[in-house]
């Protein structure tokens, strides 16, 4: 007998390991809408197992627990079941020793307080008012509800056109999507069972680039009624695609020069070329859409008011997006050489990139944005980018890809320090940004706040220090006419109408704050719906492409393709894309690992496809 | 010196020494707070959680048992959500454990029942589910795994105390809870059945081998028409009896013991006193014969009259085995005795005989089979042992009103026996009563046993006592431990040569007897039971008051070696009373 042995995994360890693994990638790919307290009790049972069984209310509290959720579902929950419930959580978790019982107790606490309709509607009526419909995870994550996996089965089978007239059933942008679309529908991919999720971006933008140009479909019958669209981004151009396929006329009322919105002014070409997206925009207008660039709604000279629109038009769509910049809030931003990323941004949109050559740039942010205007910065010649952050790099909201990239071409990412002042020269032209060291503190909204260390601020030489920190709405004419906001942001309900103001519709980033361009899109179509029936009509859009068969044979586990992106060296000298395409060798792969949700499970039952809208 | 430190105990203002526990500090300042896995200094793990407080500034509840005070600490024993939270993990407990209160063999000193009771739990909503009790029925140790609370003191007091390990925790998450470590059979164990892990139960879950109803049921002992039944009483028995039925010492002699053993319908109830002083005619002989010839022996010789100990040394160092005394316990001494000469004296046949030996001990329920056991030659020499709480059960089934009961003295002709042999009972009792006889058969004068006496260090409350005693020309090097962790540091001491001795008592449980694993419950967090020294001070009471102070002045004894045994280490004292080999 030896006094100390080198710990070695047994074969039930590895396995346990890897169970573990397999566990973590389940509960990434868990369906939405399954019921609350089901999952609950599935969770409790496994932190049950995680206990070590020393003290009482984790190793019987928890076992409790779990029986009177079980009691719930199978109908023989009463309201003192409840009460029980929530006692007996408080007590775990002010009582148990360690995390593995305070946790699994908040977790049930939070559910009491987060879902209690849904344990009352199981008490009372024993009925589960989630996960009546088991949707195509994918489909179900994408805002405008894509049939992702008919695209895929269709650039599977080499029927690429029929892929993007598929797409475009949904969403009117598949090649901006294809190339910047933050893909949500990627995050709970059932392959994630598997192994991990779809490359759906990716296959998607196999299907664009192979298509070439692809008509859009015959407008209906026109109507004679007539859709003021104000605001020429992603949202507003959709609501306009979908009414001119309904037959109705619209007007885009476009404040800038040219139509695009943030997709043109907020994201630099290296990410979307620009004709790129003039392909998609140009099919849009192709099914008849008036465009009046360079005008403002307002009532100062030259702008149209909404009083004039109400009177010419019969439904009128606010989608004016978020363009307004947001206010770093310290001493010297006035200064000579501070810009805001909307204004640095704008610029090179329209076509009058600044020359940075020799200049060190400061980026104050930590969101994609704040990447796009350093990553931008770069390739117009700074002599050095550096990306300010208060918090660490692990909090940037920023896309982790977003954030490698920008460090791949020479981006240096100065994590927690908070800004403090900007010195200015006797110019009055930047001199330096004072910083002073944060470290991360409590956690508030899932992120720690950064919290100052207490060492004196110390200076970052630089020319230009650009604002990315956050957009805001130009609502105020808006709300001057009566139209709700908070905050600046435009009060429409879920279905996008405004409250009291008939006929009058607002969605896209106006609505919601700034968000993602899907979403954007999604409002456009849920709008087009509502004012098409506001106006009295009921027209589908539907697509007649069929969808292939899925295949029938084995699922193997098989590794993702990633797209890869140009060399650093290369791609950072111009504002050509950045990201290069799969092989088709590489897309047949990638599509075929599609799990077909849609036809396999509930897919071939109830929770299969949307044809029409 | 301490530092003094000042508190609020639900809002009163307190000074408590620096470094106090919660709980202390609230006890000691009259707020009594429930517990039930805390044994100071043993279990301090914060299982149960019923030993909560609020204390101001933390939200979460602390458990007092394992958190000490601090300057300026407010704390709430009573708070409403302290109440909540003790009332919620008692009825969690509750809905694990098997209460069947009625024929429970705790329900009279069961923690659980009493923290239930205090907390005024009238009605449980959790599910009541417990596990199976899957156990050896013939094993003297019953772990009934329906009723364990898991508050892990068993395993504690084995490793701590005992240095035995035989307790484990066994299965992990839900599972959780208390088996025989290295998933071995508890037969197949260590276990020495010191029952220590027994005394500091909260619950009954631990127990020991029920064998009342061998003895009074419609087919035991007392109803067979043919056997005459023999009780035997140890010394400790009498110092403890009597607080099963809230008596006092004083009170519940040994003679009213005697009489209440009558009264249930033992035919004989014997002294073990008296085979207490036959143990060290034979032991204190094989001492002097060893002394003599010293190169021929190891060193130390051990005494062999704790079964507890015996079996530690069998399994932990059986190399030192050659060293212990080959004499029997007094239990088996007196069952060989009776089974002969006071068969023979009386006419009776020894198969008709039944020996049931009252003990404060589990060990001795399974020291009756071994080996050896059967010198007598008509099976075995003892037939039952029961342990002090057993008898006591036994008394109270029969519904005797114990305090109407007169004093009556224990049974001839093996009824005399000295104040050296009631001392067995506790730690250093056994050193003791042996040097006593020892010193006298070397020097040939008894020695002092008063105010002066060079015997006075062994009576001293300690679990490792030293003597050095000079007998004759040879100055004597001895020590008595009690518990096992003791008895283990003494021999790795030995074995790495640190010290050396010529004679060592061991007693496995720590104090002896009077604490043994057999005797009554008093449930508290102090490891050594509150009763322990007032046991002690009792035994040392019967030892004054005897007359007869010296194992070789009992003319009971003189009257044996006379008849029957010759003389001590004698050809027939070797055969019926000592072991071949362990």
């Amino acid at each position: 007998m030896s006094r100390l042995v080198i710990p070695t995994n047994s074969e039930a360890q590895n396995v346990v390991e890897e169970l573990y693994k397999d566990l973590e990638r389940r509960i990434i790919a868990s369906p939405p809408g399954l019921c609350p307290i089901d999952v609950t009790a599935a969770f409790l049972r496994m932190c049950h197992a995680q206990t070590c069984g020393k003290c009482v209310p984790c190793r019987i509290g928890l076992r409790q627990l779990t029986n009177l959720l079980e009691d719930i579902l199978n109908g023989k929950g009463t309201m003192e079941h409840l009460t029980k419930l929530q006692e007996t959580a408080r007590v775990i978790e002010s009582t148990a020793d360690c995390a593995i019982g305070y946790t699994a107790a908040e977790m049930v606490l939070k559910g009491l307080d987060g879902f209690n309709e849904d344990f009352i509607s199981h008490i009372l009526h024993n009925r589960c008012s989630s996960g009546l419909e088991h949707p195509v995870p994918c489909v179900a994550l994408c805002p405008a509800g894509v049939d992702i996996p008919g695209y895929i089965a269709l650039t599977a089978e080499g029927r690429y056109a029929d892929a993007v007239r598929l797409i475009r059933k949904d969403n009117p942008f598949p090649n901006a999507c294809a190339l910047v679309c933050e893909h949500p529908c990627e995050s709970r991919c059932r392959r994630n069972m598997l192994d991990t999720s779809i490359n759906i971006r990716g296959i998607k933008r196999v299907a664009i680039d192979m298509a070439g140009y692809v008509a859009p479909p015959e407008c209906a019958p026109s109507t004679g009624k007539r859709i003021a669209i104000i605001g020429g981004g992603p949202s507003g151009l959709s609501a306009a695609y979908y009414l001119q396929l309904m037959g109705h006329q619209t007007t885009v009322i476009e404040k800038r020069k040219k139509l695009g919105g943030m997709l043109l002014y907020g994201i630099p070409s290296y990410r979307l070329p620009r004709e790129r997206l003039e392909g998609d925009i140009n099919v849009i207008l192709e099914t008849g859409v008036e465009v009046q660039t360079n005008t403002a709604v307002g009532n100062e000279e030259g702008q149209i008011t909404l009083e004039e629109l109400r009177e010419q038009y019969d439904a009128i769509y606010i989608s004016i997006g978020a363009h307004r910049d947001k206010k770093i809030g310290i001493d010297g931003e006035d200064s000579i050489g501070v810009v805001s990323a909307v204004e640095f941004l704008r610029a090179i949109g329209d076509g009058n990139s600044p020359d940075l050559s020799g200049k060190r740039i400061c980026v104050i942010g930590g969101g994609n944005v704040a990447m796009d205007v350093a990553r931008s910065s770069v390739r117009l010649g700074a002599e050095r980018t550096a990306v300010v952050y208060r918090r660490r790099k692990d909090d940037m909201t920023a896309l982790p890809d977003e954030i490698e990239s920008a460090m791949a071409e020479g981006v240096e990412i100065m994590e927690l320090y908070a800004p403090e002042h900007i010195e200015a020269d006797s110019r009055g032209a930047v001199k330096a940004l004072w910083v002073s060291q944060q470290m991360p503190g409590a956690i508030s909204g899932g992120r720690p706040s950064p919290t100052p260390v207490g060492t004196p601020p110390v200076p970052i030489e630089c020319d230009i220090i650009i604002a990315a920190v956050g957009q805001s709405i130009e609502s105020k004419y808006f709300v001057e006419q009566g139209i709700d906001a908070k905050r600046g942001v435009i009060q429409a309900t879920g279905w996008t109408s405004i409250q009291n103001m008939p006929g009058i519709f607002a969605g896209g980033d106006c609505a919601t704050g700034p968000a993602t361009v899907i979403r954007a899109i999604a409002a456009g179509k849920v709008a087009a719906a509502n004012i098409d029936q506001y106006l009295g009509f009921n027209h589908q859009i539907t697509c007649d492409v069929e969808i292939p068969d899925p295949d029938l044979s084995d699922r193997v586990p098989c590794g993702r393709v990633n797209l890869k992106e140009r060399d650093a060296i290369e791609r950072k000298g111009d504002f050509t894309i950045t990201q290069c395409g799969m092989s088709l060798k590489e897309a047949q792969q990638e599509s075929k690992r599609c799990l077909r949700c849609d036809h396999f499970g509930y897919g071939n039952f109830k929770g299969g496809r949307i044809k029409s809208w | 010196m301490v530092n003094s430190i000042s508190i609020k105990i639900n809002n009163k203002e307190v000074q408590v020494p620096e470094g106090t526990r919660i709980i202390d500090a609230c006890r000691d300042n009259g707020y009594k707070i429930p517990s039930l896995c805390f044994l100071k200094d043993i279990n301090e793990i914060g299982a149960c959680r019923i030993c909560v407080v609020e204390v101001k500034g933390i939200s979460h509840l602390v458990p007092s048992c394992n958190n000490t005070v601090q300057e300026g600490m407010e704390i709430l024993t009573n708070s409403p959500r302290v109440r909540e939270a003790r009332k919620i993990n008692a009825e969690l407990l509750l809905s694990q454990h098997n209460a069947n209160c009625p024929t429970c063999v705790r329900s009279s000193n069961c923690e659980l029942k009493r923290v239930a009771n205090d907390l005024d739990l009238t009605d449980n909503w959790y599910k009541n589910e417990y596990p199976e009790a899957l156990w050896s029925k013939s094993f003297p140790l019953i772990r009934d795994a329906s009723k364990c609370i898991k508050c892990m003191r068993c395993v504690q007091i084995c490793d701590k105390i005992q240095t035995l390990n035989i307790w484990d925790v066994s299965g992990t998450g839900s599972h959780t809870t208390v088996d025989v470590s290295n998933n071995k059979e508890i037969k197949a164990s260590d276990c020495s059945l010191c029952g220590q892990c027994v005394t500091h139960c909260p619950t009954a879950a631990l127990h020991e081998r029920d064998d009342v109803e061998a003895i009074n049921g419609i087919d035991g002992e007392l109803a067979n028409p043919e056997k005459v039944t023999v009780a035997i009483v140890a010394p400790s028995v009498r110092a403890s009896w009597g607080e099963e039925f809230g008596l006092s010492p004083e009170f519940a002699t040994d003679k009213r013991f005697v009489a209440t053993l009558k009264s249930v319908g033992f035919d004989y109830v014997f002294d073990a006193d008296f085979a207490a002083d036959l143990t060290i005619m034979e032991e204190s002989s094989e001492l002097i014969a060893r002394l003599r010839e010293p190169e021929k022996y190891s060193w130390p010789m051990f005494t062999s009259c704790c079964p507890g100990w015996v079996s530690f040394a069998k399994t932990q160092y059986p190399d030192i085995l050659p060293q212990l005394s080959t004499a029997k316990s007094p239990q088996q001494m007196f069952g060989t005795v009776i089974k002969t000469y006071f068969a023979q004296k009386k006419g009776i046949k020894p198969e008709n005989i039944s020996c049931v030996s009252l003990m404060p001990c589990l060990s001795k329920k399974r020291e009756l089979t071994l080996p050896g056991m059967d010198s007598a030659g008509t099976g075995h020499d003892i037939d039952y042992v029961l342990t002090t709480r057993e008898i006591c059960r036994l008394i109270k089934a029969d519904n005797i009103d114990v305090t109407l009961q007169p004093e009556t003295n224990f049974d001839d002709p093996l009824g005399e026996a000295s104040g050296a042999g009631v001392i067995f009972g506790t730690s250093g009792g056994v050193l003791e009563a042996a040097l006593r006889t020892a010193y006298f058969k070397v020097t040939g004068k008894n020695p002092d046993l008063g105010e002066n006496s060079p015997l006075k260090v062994l009576r001293n409350i300690s679990s490792h006592k030293e003597i050095e005693i000079e007998l004759g020309n040879k100055k004597l090097h001895c020590a008595a431990v009690s518990s096992l962790g003791e008895a283990r540091k003494l021999i790795t001491s030995i074995k790495r040569g640190e010290c050396h001795y010529d004679f060592v008592e061991v007693m496995a449980c720590p104090g002896g007897c009077i604490n043994g694993g057999g005797q009554p419950i008093h449930p508290s967090y102090n490891s050594m039971p509150n009763s322990y020294t007032e046991r002690d001070h009792c035994l040392r009471e019967y030892d004054n008051r005897n007359n007869i102070r010296f194992s070789h002045e009992n003319k009971a004894i003189q009257t044996l070696y006379n008849d029957y045994l010759d003389f001590p280490m004698s050809d027939r004292a070797h055969h019926l009373l000592h072991v071949e080999k362990y």
